[in-house]
């Protein structure tokens, strides 16, 4: 296969008329260019919104309490209930496969009034009692000090981390907030430690919050053993949105909610609406594969055209080889060669055409900063080898019908003197 | 060598049957320069494409140095020919993008001689037909008769039993023809054997036999006294 005279006429055939070998080989330049930068935009437009996921823990679902629209064992419809901190022990014993339970308190929320207040500055702010674990479903990063701990929960200590937005408020510039005290609704906690969130989900709102322990947080602002909601994450083996029935059945059972009353408990399963993306972008992957194989098809289809006309103009030569005693496998692997070797070299061609758009795509995405939904395109080393290997089929396809008509010109007719 | 018993062979030329060859019966032995002649349409390029195992027969037998050729698949038909047969055309047929000398040495990469020894070769019978100094000239640097000596060269290059050729004189001069003719009849003094078909009567009468096609039958089959070209040249 790899002989050398094989492909010194591989070569003279392709460059005896190089410009409708050029023009050729665009078709199929074209076809994988196409394919390979349709899905460098899907995959940068992934990338984008992926990136508002920041990295929480998508196995998780929140969730909370509301009325009941069912009586059941005597209580009436209508009733509110709150969850008790001994859910969380109850949800660990009775659901399998629970990796994190956070059981959170808030104050605060969207349009809340000041509630914060450092000498004098106020500002308003999502004031959470959390569970040190918190940090893994929620993540951010300490920019100075320490998050919450164990320590801080059972001695219900006053300390509070706060966001950097919240930093910026109740302090000066060069001000450091550590061992400083800020007055939440009246009670002062210290500030241990400052964090900042990299999702740009939360984005502003997310720089304003403080966490404070969760036990603090009950005695100082009078929540007693409520809960105010949960966050919960799963183990990545097992999805969240198979454990949810579960989880929300054994806190109806604890709190005497009809087990057909479906609005008394609310959840948010974020599982879910991340999937509910990843099955969009898988859509758009199939969109940009059918696409790009559709252009690349008429290249292909223009390649097999060529290597006809070829053929054709090759009668002669194949009957006097024929004539001479090349066998008839021979010949067709001659021209399934050509084919594919025309192919794959005009494929390569437009993979790295394609590569350099993104490449630039991407130098300019970086001089001008981030984008809305759109970050870092690009394809990898599976997408481009499945490329090649397209590319590698179809040049065996293309060559294939030229290739049996090659090994159908009879030798007699070839060489019928005109 | 040649051994034909009863050989037919017609072509459908849409509703119509035309039959080409109606029974032949002949036989060449070793180192024979036969020609064949006959008008146009009289059968004798039929009768030499089967002989070659380009076109099979419809019925009757051939045996080529006692090999029955019969029903062969296209790959052992192009095996056969590369080793039994060598032919020289009318139209040189040399590929136009190969040098002289790869020209004569396709048929030995077809018996997949490396290709060291298979230059070699080719050089040594290049030499033999005169023109190794051409060697790297394409066929369009080459004149008619040129062409038709790398031709035989290349014929004789994967050394086989029976050398055809078809109309070799056709389309050259006559000085030209008798060259040709007299590189054919030194080969054929070599102990080659040489099938010639031809219409021209001065081409035939250099041969050692002449069989004469007509209507697909053999009409006359007479030895003669050779004429050498090398008086003409």
């Amino acid at each position: 296969m790899f002989n050398k005279d094989r492909w010194r006429e591989i070569i003279e055939v392709l460059t005896t008329n190089v410009w409708r070998t050029i023009f050729t080989a665009f078709g199929v330049c074209w076809g994988i260019f196409i394919l390979i930068v349709l899905l460098a935009a899907g995959k940068g437009l992934e990338n984008g919104i992926k990136q508002d996921f920041g990295n929480i823990a998508t196995n998780t679902m929140f969730m909370w309490t509301r009325a009941t629209t069912k009586g059941y064992e005597g209580l009436p419809k209508g009733r509110r209930f709150e969850f008790k901190i001994d859910d969380v022990e109850a949800l660990r014993d009775n659901v399998p496969n629970l990796r994190f339970i956070s059981p959170r308190n808030q104050l605060g929320g969207f349009g809340g009034n000041n509630n914060v207040v450092r000498g004098i500055r106020t500002g308003a702010y999502n004031v959470y009692g959390d569970y040190p674990e918190i940090i893994n479903q929620d993540p951010m990063a300490v920019t100075s000090g320490r998050f919450l701990n164990y320590n801080d929960i059972r001695e219900k200590r006053k300390v509070a981390i706060i966001g950097q937005g919240v930093k910026n408020d109740l302090y000066d510039k060069d001000e450091d907030a550590l061992g400083t005290y800020i007055k939440i609704q009246g009670v002062n906690f210290m500030v241990i430690g400052t964090y900042k969130k990299n999702n740009s989900g939360g984005g502003e709102e997310g720089q304003k919050e403080i966490f404070v322990p969760f036990t603090s947080f009950s005695q100082a602002f009078n929540r007693g053993e409520d809960v105010g909601w949960m966050a919960i994450t799963a183990n990545d083996g097992s999805s969240i949105s198979r454990l949810k029935d579960k989880i929300v059945d054994v806190m109806k059972t604890r709190h005497k909610v009809h087990p057909e009353d479906t609005r008394a408990i609310g959840y948010f399963d974020l599982y879910e609406q991340y999937n509910r993306v990843e099955s969009l972008f898988g859509a758009l992957k199939g969109v940009a594969y059918i696409v790009g194989i559709m252009v690349l098809l008429s290249g292909i289809i223009g390649v097999s055209n060529i290597m006809l006309i070829v053929v054709k103009e090759r009668t002669k030569e194949i009957g006097i080889r024929r004539a001479l005693g090349e066998q008839p496998w021979s010949i067709k692997k001659q021209i399934l060669m050509e084919s594919i070797f025309l192919t794959l070299i005009s494929g390569m061609v437009g993979i790295i055409f394609g590569s350099l758009v993104i490449f630039g795509i991407n130098s300019l995405l970086d001089s001008v900063g981030p984008v809305d939904m759109f970050m870092s395109p690009s394809v990898s080393v599976g997408v481009v080898t499945g490329a090649l290997t397209i590319l590698m089929v179809s040049g065996l396809l293309a060559g294939f019908i030229p290739a049996q008509s090659a090994i159908r010109v009879r030798p007699i007719e070839a060489l019928r003197t005109e | 060598m040649i051994e034909i018993k009863d050989l037919h062979k017609s072509y459908k030329m849409g509703s119509n049957v035309l039959h080409v060859l109606k029974g032949i019966n002949f036989k060449v032995e070793e180192g024979e320069l036969v020609a064949i002649m006959g008008s146009s349409g009289s059968g004798k390029s039929t009768l030499l494409n089967i002989l070659g195992m380009l076109d099979g027969a419809d019925s009757g037998e051939y045996t080529l140095d006692g090999v029955p050729i019969k029903n062969l698949s296209e790959t052992k038909a192009a095996q056969y020919r590369n080793k039994f047969l060598g032919f020289i055309f009318q139209s040189f047929n040399l590929i136009n993008y190969k040098s002289a000398l790869e020209n004569v040495a396709l048929p030995l990469y077809y018996q997949k001689v490396p290709r060291k020894e298979r230059q070699e070769k080719a050089l040594k019978y290049l030499e033999r037909v005169g023109l190794k100094p051409w060697a790297d000239h394409l066929p369009s640097e080459l004149s008619g008769g040129q062409k038709q000596r790398v031709a035989i060269a290349r014929a004789m290059a994967a050394e086989p039993k029976v050398l055809l050729a078809d109309e070799p004189t056709g389309a050259l001069d006559s000085t030209t023809s008798y060259e040709v003719m007299d590189l054919i009849q030194k080969i054929n003094d070599d102990g080659n054997t040489i099938l010639v078909v031809t219409h021209e009567e001065d081409i035939a009468h250099m041969c050692k036999r002449i069989v004469h096609l007509k209507d697909g039958v053999i009409v006359e089959d007479k030895k003669i006294e050779q004429v050498r070209a090398e008086q003409y040249v």
